[in-house]
């Protein structure tokens, strides 16, 4: 009896989970397994992103959760219903597709009205209106998709699938194909619109700033599974493996060795340098790790000279290239023991401008800090650009 | 001769447009011919007789052969666009033991000669026992064979430079499959199907070959006119073959102007 009880947690307290919840969900292709048992929870009305490398299963996911593809095991469940073997079109769920499949031969209103009409609702009409309204393209109504500039056929493929109010909108790299400076604009608007309606919004791609910039929450996807999950600060500061610390951003990573572990820190002997990591930060129960610091958080000064950054100082560094970007100089600095370090310097005025040669000290607080498993591929999720 | 280095291309063109269009041009000519005698294909004067007297007594047997064809060209038409278009979808559509030989299959009727496939039509027919009812219905079966693996190969193509993330995206939207079809993969699908339609009438309207070995005691009209030659052609021939060009240049010309104003549409 009361194992009956145990065994269903939601059953018990009367109220399923009502946003979108993926259990063990499996993809196997042919020849590849593209998702590998995936667990997944997105709150109702939240944003969420899933980030990773092309080929990372991010996008089979997204179709499974459309029906466009089915899973060969786990299970998928809506706001407390199993949809895991439901056909598309049974789904309260809707997709913004990568290059947006506007129907050509259908104008602007039509498309939107399309879903609408196939569910043969009220009122088409004064909704479509509305819609179109929403994502200002009240003067392009009766044109084809054809007539209209990218960023506004992708605000017809984002009117298309809201308008019908979904459970949860899907996007599949939705700004994949606009250039840079609308990518941007679109962005804020995208995250403007998902808080004016306050849909789900589950969105793909592999574009880091991009996911950061929206989302509450990101899933780091990598080889069909998810590596990291949580708030974009959180998977920034606090990264759990060096894909991760990769991937999103830039990561300074250094071999160490643990040599002792205290209740609050770790600390770990790197190439002869004591440093200290909090062991909330610390992820690996080795005896070796990577120190991970990131680029903007690593101090720069004159050999000697008195850092503001109490506990980790490395001496003996010297500045092998500057690149000044306005905002910031870029400097790569080699250490005593051959790596080269990056380090970002806001361009406050306060402090000089290194020189290519300079012998210099890098130093950065121990909170910043953070400690991967050293079996993990240093180079995952680097970006490959030479 | 630096005049001639710069306009060759467009000399070599105007030659080329010449080279096609002068038979056309004396088929219209004719066609207003008053010619003294039958037996010599001359220009003796212009008369408007043709065209009021199409279907008159010097011309036994035309119209009947012309409407025979037209009917038969109809018929053939629509029973082959509808086969083959069905076949092009399962050839795109569906991946089934032997597709990809079935794919080459269907190009065997346009790559193989006519005579072959009149004669070995005429034999199917006649081992069937059909010998003695060789007309209207086995010209129709030959035309709808070789029609079909034009509908096939100009459907297909047409469906496979189709995007079927249209159709999931259909799909995504609340629409079931048979709502799929109809309102998304059909449209789209429409002009090849149109296209074919139109190639579909054009190659039966015009057989000759196929036809004649296995129309019994029918006469199609390119029969007739095969017939007339010996004894000379009426001009009202010529008739129905500018009709023919104006039927064509109509369709060419609506086409083009519907072309012509989406295309200004577009650049508003």
């Amino acid at each position: 009896m009361s194992l009956r009880v145990e065994a269903g947690v939601e059953a018990a307290d009367g109220t399923a989970y009502d946003g979108l919840r993926l259990r063990a969900l499996t993809k196997r292709f042919a020849s590849f397994t593209a998702v590998r048992g995936i667990d997944l929870d997105v709150p109702r009305g939240s944003f969420f992103a899933l980030l990773g490398p092309s080929g990372c299963g991010k996008t089979t996911t997204l179709r499974m959760v459309a029906g466009l593809d089915a899973p060969t095991s786990g299970t998928i469940e809506l706001a407390g219903k199993d949809i895991t073997g439901a056909k598309p079109y049974r789904r309260p769920v809707n997709t913004v597709f990568q290059n947006y499949a506007l129907f050509p031969h259908l104008d602007i209103f039509e498309n939107v009205a399309f879903g609408l009409r196939r569910r043969k609702v009220d009122g088409v009409d004064k909704k479509v209106a509305e819609m179109l309204a929403l994502v200002e393209l009240d003067a392009q109504a009766r044109k084809k998709p054809a007539q209209l500039s990218g960023g506004q056929q992708q605000r017809v493929a984002l009117a298309r699938a809201l308008i019908n109010e979904p459970e949860v909108l899907l996007l599949d790299e939705p700004l994949g194909a606009l250039d840079l400076k609308l990518r941007r604009s679109m962005q804020i608007e995208l995250k403007r619109i998902q808080m004016d309606v306050g849909l789900t919004f589950v969105h793909v791609t592999h574009d880091q700033e991009e996911a950061m910039t929206m989302a509450d929450t990101v899933a780091v996807m990598n080889g069909g599974l998810i590596e990291q999950m949580g708030s974009p600060a959180e998977l920034y500061e606090n990264p759990r493996s060096t894909f991760v610390a990769n991937f999103l951003g830039q990561s300074n990573l250094i071999e160490g060795r643990v040599t002792g572990r205290s209740a609050d820190e770790v600390t770990v002997d790197m190439h002869g340098i004591g440093v200290s990591v909090p062991v909330g930060r610390a992820h690996t129960d080795g005896q070796q790790g990577w120190v991970g610091i990131r680029p903007e958080k690593v101090l720069i000064g004159d050999a000697g000279s008195k850092l503001d950054a109490p506990g980790n100082t490395i001496p003996g560094g010297v500045v092998s290239d500057v690149s000044f970007v306005g905002v910031s100089t870029q400097y790569l600095v080699r250490m005593p023991w051959g790596q080269e370090l990056m380090v970002f310097a806001q361009n406050t005025g306060r402090d000089k401008i290194f020189r290519h040669g300079d012998p210099v000290e890098l130093s950065w607080r121990p909170e910043y800090a953070f400690l991967l498993d050293h079996s993990q591929d240093v180079r995952a999720g680097a970006q490959e650009d030479g | 001769m630096r005049w001639l280095r710069e306009h060759l291309v467009l000399i070599l063109g105007m030659l080329v447009l010449l080279y096609t269009f002068v038979p056309i041009a004396v088929v219209v000519l004719m066609s207003f011919n008053d010619p003294a005698t039958r037996n010599v294909y001359r220009f003796d004067g212009f008369t408007l007789d043709n065209w009021i007297n199409m279907c008159g007594p010097e011309t036994e047997g035309m119209c009947e052969s012309l409407w025979l064809s037209v009917r038969i060209g109809l018929l053939a038409t629509v029973v082959a666009t509808a086969i083959g278009t069905l076949a092009a979808f399962a050839l795109v559509r569906w991946d089934f033991p032997g597709r990809s030989s079935s794919n080459l299959l269907i190009f065997l009727p346009m790559a193989a000669p006519e005579i072959v496939l009149g004669s070995s039509l005429l034999a199917l027919f006649v081992q069937a026992g059909f010998a003695g009812q060789l007309g209207f219905w086995t010209i129709f079966i030959a035309h709808v064979m070789f029609c079909l693996s034009f509908v096939v190969v100009t459907v297909r193509a047409r469906l496979a430079g189709m995007n079927d993330t249209l159709e999931q995206a259909a799909q995504d939207l609340y629409a079931t499959p048979a709502q799929t079809f109809w309102r998304v993969t059909f449209p789209l699908v429409l002009p090849g199907i149109f296209g074919a339609a139109l190639l579909s009438f054009a190659l039966s309207f015009d057989d000759f070959i196929i036809t004649n070995l296995n129309s019994g005691s029918e006469t199609t009209f390119p029969m007739y006119v095969w017939g007339q030659a010996r004894v000379g052609v009426p001009m009202q021939v010529n008739v129905v073959g500018t009709l023919m060009l104006v039927v064509a240049l109509v369709v060419v010309v609506v086409g083009e102007a519907n072309n012509r104003r989406r295309a200004a549409a577009l650049t508003k």
